[in-house]
Order: structure tokens, then C-alpha cells, then sequence
């Protein structure tokens, strides 16, 4: 618990009804998206503007109150999970301003909590596109995005958050503000901090101001489903693709076994007794988007294709898309725990990949769904169980074990776009090196050297 | 020991729904409530999280728990958008109860169930002993107790701009309605539901207007109790059971097709709430209300989808109006495009969409009076949505909705009338 006179000191930067000191509301802080057990903060505390902010990590810091800065919470990896020495949470939505968007330049400046769909909605106002576009994008915040180097389902093509960070201001740990990066297109002045501060996960300082990269939007684009019979097949069909200079901006997987879910809650029509299917979007000129469509097409039949449906307008885009947006919500009805995984493997390796996780569910006897972000071999095996049975849960844990082990042993990563957090910190030194991990274990000391920074998140044995 | 043992079931019962809740955050992006005070607590993911604790081991802050889960509309947004379909509506009402129920036990059986919750194997030994010595824990027959329904009729006022009430009410002017069948062969039950009856009464009056014009028999009882949503979203089912089943006694073996009224939310209450909360009702009140809530339908849907009404062509250039989608009928009875095909049989009005229709007045029955001011905040962007789409009338299905609204649009001077849907129906007829 922290002392009266500490929290008053907080109460007198940001305001007392900025501090959330009660049980209830400590409570509802001590979880995100991830299926971890919770830990109460030992207080809540939201600033309003930059200055309120350097100054509520100051303070954390001269009290020795470990910092969990929280945008929307929406995280997979327990990156929010306060630390339980005293934690302190961070809360950003109460910096929620667009601060500059400037069409002339292309670029925007915001304030770390602004919620990602709002903002590519303004932008898109003035006739701009702001391309990354996590799941989570209707809630998650800028700067969690950036913490987390979030992708989306145009990753393919357009990149994911870091690709769009052109620079940032952040708080170190004694509240001064460290500015990095430009308004240029071009900038190679100094280290490239604004890129360590990607995926940093909010353990190397606390963003304050973000400069954002801004693009004009396609002016067309078209999209297409394909069915396959054989895992194999379809992702032949995916590296053809890119070999025949097509980069399309959505390339999306989705397996049998998670078709079946989804075809259980929307009957759709989708053609469950297939092994997968593929939905590819190519967007840019109008021109180039049909000779890109009709390229994407002969590769999909050279590649066994055993059915090609091409949407014809908008609304039967929409409906192409609807499949793969009920994915998730599909699996999630089918039972109580939902576990969303995020191996990664190089794209020629996700029928290895998809063949490991369907063997491992049979050897667990757990239910696994599968979909994914093809393009990028970012597979989303989803795990579907109910955490209050032990025994399930532990066969469950079992199986993770194994999908990350296979994602590794096939030369791909922890996380294409989740995190590490406090869930898959164990297996870093497994990706890496000892070395690697003493190395980020010694530039964290020396930024961090009380460890007050999101501590127990990333880097193992800290 | 009775209600301990009822508690205890009810708990698990909620554990059993709550576990569906992942955690993923998407209900921030719908709560009214959430874009107001951007608090975790006041949103769908904090309140499950909780009551999951609450459930897990009888929180030491009960009341803390009852606060928080009061600050919610029970709009249903969130239910609605929620990816996993967490049944986000039985949680809350249900958590609701729970809390209430705990509040009011004596310290020994706080004390009983704080201890048992966390280990129900030891809980339910216990509980079957405990049944043996009932009498040494149990004061009172039943101990469910809370606010009731007079309690939402008696508000407090505070700055509200309050629409009167009718100089005389539907059920005072019309007592008994008994009339049989015309040429469409229908008879309905007509509920018209607190606000309609004594307050909107334009509104009920409408609905008889319509019901005649259309040869469709009337049934009104001339004692109506409340449908007891305010009661059971104060998480008082004492109150909430009587009115129940003061209505299923005069509803029971009625001679009608419909039971139809022009409030969204008795009619979901009716159709969804009564059989969902029966459980513990003798066998013939539950044959009853199985066969009594199959028949409720709003208003609205019954004239478009049973009678047939519809227009062909929408009207232009008479006085702008504009459709606000009340929670329950949109979100739990999707009922959206119905009353909309009303206001277009009317051709002296044309239908202009205002921006967010569908999202919640803040209203949400007593969450209005506990909590005004955030009611008020919520309620003054509907308002700014009405007065941006220039309409000079603002159309809904639902009396409630029609309180707050107007109460929002009276604050500002705005001249804005407030109209229920089947008002500007009937108006044609
Ligand atoms: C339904 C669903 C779908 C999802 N889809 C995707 C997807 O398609 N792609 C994807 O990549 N992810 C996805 N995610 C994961 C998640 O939404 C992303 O990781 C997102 O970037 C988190 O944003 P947030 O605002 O919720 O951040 P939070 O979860 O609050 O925080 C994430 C991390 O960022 C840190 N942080 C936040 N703000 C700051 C700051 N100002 N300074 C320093 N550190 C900070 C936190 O400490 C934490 O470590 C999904 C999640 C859900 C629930
Ligand atoms: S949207 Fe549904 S599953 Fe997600 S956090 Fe809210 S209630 Fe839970
Ligand atoms: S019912 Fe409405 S007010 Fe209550 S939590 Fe859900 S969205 Fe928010």
C-alpha cells in the first residue's frame, strides 16, 4: 500500500479525480488481454498533458514504485500486468489529442493515447491513410501500438507501427523528456531511438508525443477468396504470389479446423470440408489493381486452386471479408478460455507450421483453430479451453510450449506482432542468445538502473 | 439457509457465464458510460473482473462492487458488439441481485458464505448440513431485499426538466378495454407500460387509435402492474417477482395473440427477462409466462410485421424528423427498421438520419437518477446529434427514452418536439 502522503503527492499533479485509489477501481487495472493471473496495482493514476506526465514518472521513480504505462489494455502478452512490488499504472487515455495532422508533409503528431481507429479515421477525413490497423484498432492507443510495434491485416504490403514512427518524444526514468526521430522524411541524426522504442514494451521510457508517417490512400482495390484441398498447396500459392511481384495488401489464412468454427456460428457457407482457404486483397491504381487481381488469379489456379471467387463490388467484398473478421468471435464462442497465440514462421514453412499445431492439439487432445496472417507467415493458432479445469489448462500450457518450440525449430519467432510481455519472456533466450539477453539486460541497467520501467516484461530472469 | 444456498447457486451460475469474458477490451469502444469517464471500472471487461472476484471470494468491498456495477445503463451496446457473446445483460442483472442479496444478510451468514464461496465441495457439505439446522440462521423467511419499483416513480428531482404528468392517466380514463376481434382478425393484450400510461399517454392513445383503425381487438386489464425492469436492475427481485407475478395472474389464460406495447423495454422484458428469471417460479407460473412471452411484441413491429403496413416510397420536403433507436429495442429486440417505416407513412414528415442514432440517450431507468450526471453528459451528445441533423421533431419507440430526451432538449431551448413513432403514425389515420 502506499502511503497517504504519496498519494496526496499525486493527487497534487494530476488532480484527484485523476488518482483511482479504491480496491474496485485498483481491481479493474490488474489484467489485460492476456490469460494471466492478475496483480492489483498499488494505484492508478491518469495525467492529462506532458507536463503531468514527466512528472508522475519522477515521482514513481524517487519512491521506487515500479511503472506499468497502460493505453487500452488490449494486449496479449500481460505487457499491463502491474509489477507486485507496489505497482503503479500509468493511464494514457487521459492523452487522447491529435495534436498536427499535416497533409502538406504527411505526417501527424499525437499524444500517446489516442485510439488508433479514431485517428486513421481523421486522418482518412482529409483524404489520408493511416495503414496499420491492428484487431484491436476500435480501442488499443498509439502509443500502445508503438510499444508493441503492432501489425495488421495490411502488414504485407504497408508494414506495421514502427514502419510509420517517425519520430517520438519519451520520459526516461527520472522525467526528462528524451526527443528522438523528426518531421523529415529523411533523418539520421544520432541513434535510431525512435526504433529501439518500438516493441519496447514501456521498459525503456514512456512515450509522450508520437510523429506518425502518413500515406495517401489506394485509390482501388479488389478482393478474392481461394479454396484449397491440401495445406501444402495454398501455401505454394502464397509464395507464388509474392514471386510473381504481386504484394498484396492482405494475404489471410484460415485453416479447416477454424473454418468449421466459424461456419458453426455463421453460417456463411464457407467450404469447411477443404483444408484452407486463402482471402487476398490488392489495392493501389485502378489499372494496376487488375492486372495485379489477374496475375493473383493464374497463380492461384496454377497452384491448385480448387475454387477462385473474385467479389465483384464492394458488398461482396464485405462479405468475403465477414469470414475472416468472424474468426476470432467464432473461435471465442466455441468455449469459455480463449488463448490467442502468435507463432511466426517464414512464410514456405506454414504447412510444417500448420501440420506441427494440428498434431499437437490431437497429442493434447486440446482444440486448436488456426488463422493467420499468410502473407507474413504470422500464424494465430487459437487455443480453445476452460482455464477452471486444471488438468485441460495444464495439457494447454503444455501444448504452447510445443507450438513455440516448433515456430523456433522452423526458423521463425516468439511473436509476429503480440509481444513478449511477462507470457513469453521464458523462451527469449531460447529465440536469441545468452549474449543478446545480457546485452539488453545491461542497456535496461544502464537506463533503468532501479528497474522501475515495466519491470518482469521482455527480458527473462529481471 | 434457503437463500444462502440460492446465493451460492446463483454465484456459480455466474462464474459459469463470466468465464466467457476474454478480456479483450472491444467494449470500450461502445460504452456510453466508458466514453465519458474512461475508467476500466466502468466498462463491461472491470465490472466482470469484479464480480469474478466477488464470486471467487465474497469481496471485502461488496459495496464497492454495487457501485461500480450500478454506473451502467444495462443499454446493452456492449452485449451486442461483444466478440465472444458473453451474456453480458444476465451477468449484470444478475451480479446485481447477488450484491444486493449479500448486503442484506446478517453478519453470520456473510460470514458463512465469505468463508465456503472459494471451496464448494466444503460449501455444499456444509450447506446440506446447514439445511438440517435451518432455524438457527435464518431470522426471517427471505432475506432478498432492495429497493423497489415506487422508489423509480418518486425520483428525485434536481435540475431535471420533467415532462408532467398526463392530467389523467390511459388506465383512469379508459379503465377496462375488452373488445373483440375486427376485420383483422387479431386481438391483442395492450400493455402500455408505466411511462406510456401515466405520462406519454399521446402515445398509448396512438396505439388505440391504431389498433381500432385496424379492426384489431383490445384487451386492457385495467390493473397493469410495472413489468419490473426498474426493480431488477436495482437487483431487487422481491419486488421485481411480485409485479411479475402480479401480471402473469391477470395476463395467465387470456384470450389474445399479441401482448403488444409501445416500450421497447417492457416488451424485452416481458419477451426475455420474465422466462429467464423464472426459474424458481412454481411449475404453472413458468408454463404461464412460457406461453405469455412468446407473445410480447413491440408496438412498432407488430403494425409492420403483422399488419402488414408499409410505406413504398418515403416522402420528401415535409418537416424533418429524426429516429432515435432506444437500446432495448434495437439492441435486444432489433426492432430498427420498423418504426422508421412508420414515420415514412406519414407524408407531411421526412426522415432525416442523425448521426450515432443508435447510441444510448443515457437514460438507462434509475441509472438516471443515481448517477444524473453522467446520465446528463451522455444524453447531451444525443442531443447534439438531434440538433445537428436539423430536425424539427425527434421520433423514438420508447416512453423512457422520450423522458430523457426531452429533458435534455428542454435544458437547451431547443425546439425540438419529441414524438413516439406510432404518434406520427396514427396521426395519419
Ligand atoms: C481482439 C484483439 C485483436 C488484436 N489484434 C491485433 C492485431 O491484429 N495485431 C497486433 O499487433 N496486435 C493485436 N492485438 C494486441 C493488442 O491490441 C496490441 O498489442 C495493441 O498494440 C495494444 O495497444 P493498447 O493501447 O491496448 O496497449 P496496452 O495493452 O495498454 O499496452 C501494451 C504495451 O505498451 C506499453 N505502453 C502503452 N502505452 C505506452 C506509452 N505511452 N509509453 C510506453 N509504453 C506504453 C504498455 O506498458 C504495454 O507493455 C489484438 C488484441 C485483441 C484483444
Ligand atoms: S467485449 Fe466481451 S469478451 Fe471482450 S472484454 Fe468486453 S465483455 Fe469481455
Ligand atoms: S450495458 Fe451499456 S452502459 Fe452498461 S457496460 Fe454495457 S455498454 Fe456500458
Amino acid at each position: 500500500m502506499l502511503s497517504e502522503s504519496l498519494v496526496k503527492e499525486f493527487k497534487s499533479i494530476v488532480g484527484d479525480e485523476n488518482v483511482f485509489n479504491s480496491e474496485a477501481d485498483r481491481q479493474s487495472y490488474s489484467y489485460d488481454s492476456a490469460v494471466l493471473e492478475p496483480v492489483v496495482p498499488a494505484l492508478v493514476v491518469r495525467p492529462t498533458n506532458s507536463e503531468q506526465l514527466g512528472k508522475v514518472v519522477a515521482l514513481c521513480n524517487e519512491n521506487n514504485n515500479p511503472i506499468t504505462v497502460r493505453g487500452a489494455g488490449t494486449n496479449l502478452s500481460g505487457g499491463t500486468i502491474p509489477d507486485k512490488r507496489d505497482g503503479i499504472v500509468i493511464l494514457t487515455n487521459g492523452m487522447n489529442k491529435i495534436l498536427e495532422i499535416n497533409e502538406e508533409d504527411l505526417y501527424a503528431v499525437v499524444e500517446p493515447g489516442v485510439v488508433t481507429a479514431k485517428f486513421a479515421a481523421e486522418v482518412a477525413k482529409r483524404g489520408l491513410f493511416y495503414p496499420p490497423d491492428p484487431g484491436s484498432q476500435a480501442v488499443s492507443t498509439i502509443g500502445g501500438n508503438v510499444a508493441e510495434n503492432a501489425g495488421g491485416l495490411r502488414g504485407l504490403k504497408y508494414g506495421v507501427t514502427k514502419d510509420y514512427v517517425m519520430g517520438l518524444d519519451f520520459f526516461d526514468v527520472n522525467g526528462e523528456l528524451v526527443k528522438t526521430g523528426s518531421r523529415t522524411v529523411k533523418c539520421v541524426t544520432g541513434y535510431n531511438l525512435a526504433g529501439l522504442m518500438a516493441a519496447s514494451e514501456g521498459t525503456l521510457g514512456v512515450f509522450n508525443e508520437i510523429i506518425l508517417k502518413l500515406t495517401p490512400p489506394p485509390a482501388a482495390s479488389k478482393a478474392m477468396m481461394a479454396v484449397f484441398d491440401d495445406v501444402n498447396k495454398a501455401s505454394a500459392a502464397v509464395a507464388g504470389i509474392i514471386a510473381a511481384h504481386v504484394v498484396p495488401c492482405t494475404l489471410e489464412f484460415m485453416d479447416q479446423a477454424c473454418m468449421r468454427y466459424v461456419e458453426d456460428y455463421t453460417k456463411a457457407g464457407l467450404p469447411v470440408e477443404s483444408a484452407a482457404i486463402l482471402l487476398i486483397e490488392v489495392d493501389g491504381h485502378p489499372a494496376q489493381v487488375e492486372d495485379e487481381a489477374a496475375t493473383v488469379v493464374k497463380v492461384l489456379e496454377k497452384s491448385g486452386a480448387t475454387k477462385i471467387v473474385v467479389a465483384k463490388d464492394a458488398a461482396e467484398k464485405l462479405k468475403l471479408w465477414e469470414a475472416r473478421r468472424n474468426a476470432l468471435p467464432s473461435l471465442a464462442r466455441a468455449r469459455p478460455t480463449t488463448v490467442l497465440e502468435d507463432a511466426t514462421v517464414p512464410r514456405s514453412q506454414i504447412p510444417a507450421m500448420v501440420a506441427a499445431i494440428n498434431n499437437i492439439a490431437k497429442k493434447y487432445d486440446i482444440q486448436i483453430g488456426t488463422f493467420g496472417h499468410a502473407g507474413d507467415g504470422n500464424l494465430h493458432p487459437t487455443i480453445l479451453c476452460d482455464k477452471r479445469d486444471a488438468k485441460e489448462y495444464h495439457r494447454v500450457e503444455e501444448a504452447v510450449d510445443e507450438i513455440f518450440d516448433t515456430a523456433l525449430s522452423l526458423k521463425g519467432t516468439l511473436s509476429g506482432e503480440h509481444g513478449i510481455g511477462m507470457a513469453k519472456s521464458k523462451w527469449m533466450e531460447k529465440e536469441t542468445s545468452r549474449a543478446t539477453i545480457e546485452y539488453s539486460l545491461n542497456m535496461k541497467k544502464a537506463i533503468d538502473p532501479k528497474n522501475i520501467l515495466n519491470p518482469g516484461k521482455i527480458i527473462a530472469g529481471r | 439457509m434457503a437463500d444462502l444456498n440460492k446465493l451460492a447457486k446463483m454465484l456459480e451460475e455466474l462464474d459459469d457465464l463470466m468465464v466467457a469474458c476474454m478480456k479483450c477490451g472491444m467494449c470500450q469502444a461502445v460504452c456510453p458510460v466508458f466514453a465519458e469517464t474512461m475508467r476500466e471500472s466502468d466498462v463491461t471487461r472491470g465490472k466482470i473482473a469484479l464480480l469474478e472476484n466477488l464470486a471467487h471470494e465474497m469481496i471485502k468491498d461488496a459495496e464497492g462492487v454495487q457501485e461500480r456495477l450500478n454506473r451502467c445503463l444495462l443499454c446493452g451496446s456492449c452485449a451486442a458488439n461483444c466478440p465472444s457473446g458473453v451474456r453480458i445483460m444476465d451477468i449484470f442483472l444478475q451480479g446485481r441481485t447477488i450484491v444486493n442479496t449479500y448486503m442484506g444478510l446478517s453478519p453470520v451468514k456473510k460470514a458463512i458464505l465469505r468463508g465456503m464461496v472459494g471451496n464448494p465441495k466444503l460449501f455444499n457439505a456444509l450447506l446440506d448440513f446447514g439445511s438440517k439446522f435451518q432455524g438457527l440462521f435464518t431470522s426471517q423467511a427471505n432475506e432478498l431485499l432492495g429497493s423497489s419499483c415506487s422508489k423509480f416513480l418518486s425520483p428525485v428531482i434536481g435540475d431535471r426538466h420533467f415532462s408532467p404528468l398526463a392530467k389523467q392517466s390511459l388506465h383512469s380514463k379508459y379503465g377496462t378495454i375488452d373488445t373483440p376481434a375486427g376485420k383483422s382478425g387479431i386481438r391483442v393484450l395492450f400493455y402500455p407500460g408505466c411511462v406510456a400510461d401515466k405520462m406519454y399517454t399521446k402515445a398509448g392513445e396512438a396505439c388505440l387509435k391504431v389498433f381500432r383503425h385496424h379492426g384489431v381487438g383490445v384487451w386492457m386489464p385495467s390493473a397493469q402492474a410495472c413489468c419490473g425492469i426498474p426493480a431488477l436492475s436495482a437487483g431487487d427481485r422481491v419486488a421485481y417477482d411480485k409485479m411479475v407475478k402480479f401480471n402473469v395472474n391477470i395476463f395467465g389464460d387470456g384470450n389474445y395473440d399479441y401482448i403488444v406495447a409501445p416500450c421497447g423495454s417492457c416488451i424485452s422484458t416481458i419477451h426475455e427477462l420474465w422466462p429467464q428469471f423464472s426459474a424458481e417460479y412454481p411449475k404453472e407460473v413458468q408454463d404461464k409466462i412460457a406461453k405469455i412471452s412468446k407473445k410480447a411484441m413491440d408496438i412498432n413491429q407488430f403494425v409492420v410485421d403483422v399488419l402488414g403496413v408499409k410505406p413504398t416510397e418515403a416522402p420528401k420536403g415535409g418537416t424533418k424528423v429524426t429516429f432515435h433507436d432506444s437500446c432495448h429495442l434495437k439492441k435486444s429486440l432489433k426492432v430498427a427498421s420498423q418504426p422508421r417505416d412508420l414515420i415514412r407513412m406519414n407524408p407531411n414528415y421526412e426522415l432525416v438520419e442523425m448521426s450515432e442514432a443508435d447510441r444510448c440517450c443515457g437514460c438507462g431507468g434509475t441509472f438516471n437518477l443515481y448517477h444524473y450526471d453522467l446520465s446528463k453528459k451522455i444524453g447531451e451528445r444525443k442531443r447534439e446529434n438531434i440538433v445537428a441533423s436539423g430536425a424539427k421533431v425527434l421520433s423514438t419507440g420508447c416512453p423512457a427514452c422520450m423522458m430523457q430526451i426531452t429533458d435534455m432538449l428542454s435544458q437547451n431551448n431547443d425546439s425540438v418536439a419529441v414524438k413516439h413513432s406510432i404518434e406520427i403514425y396514427a396521426e395519419t389515420l
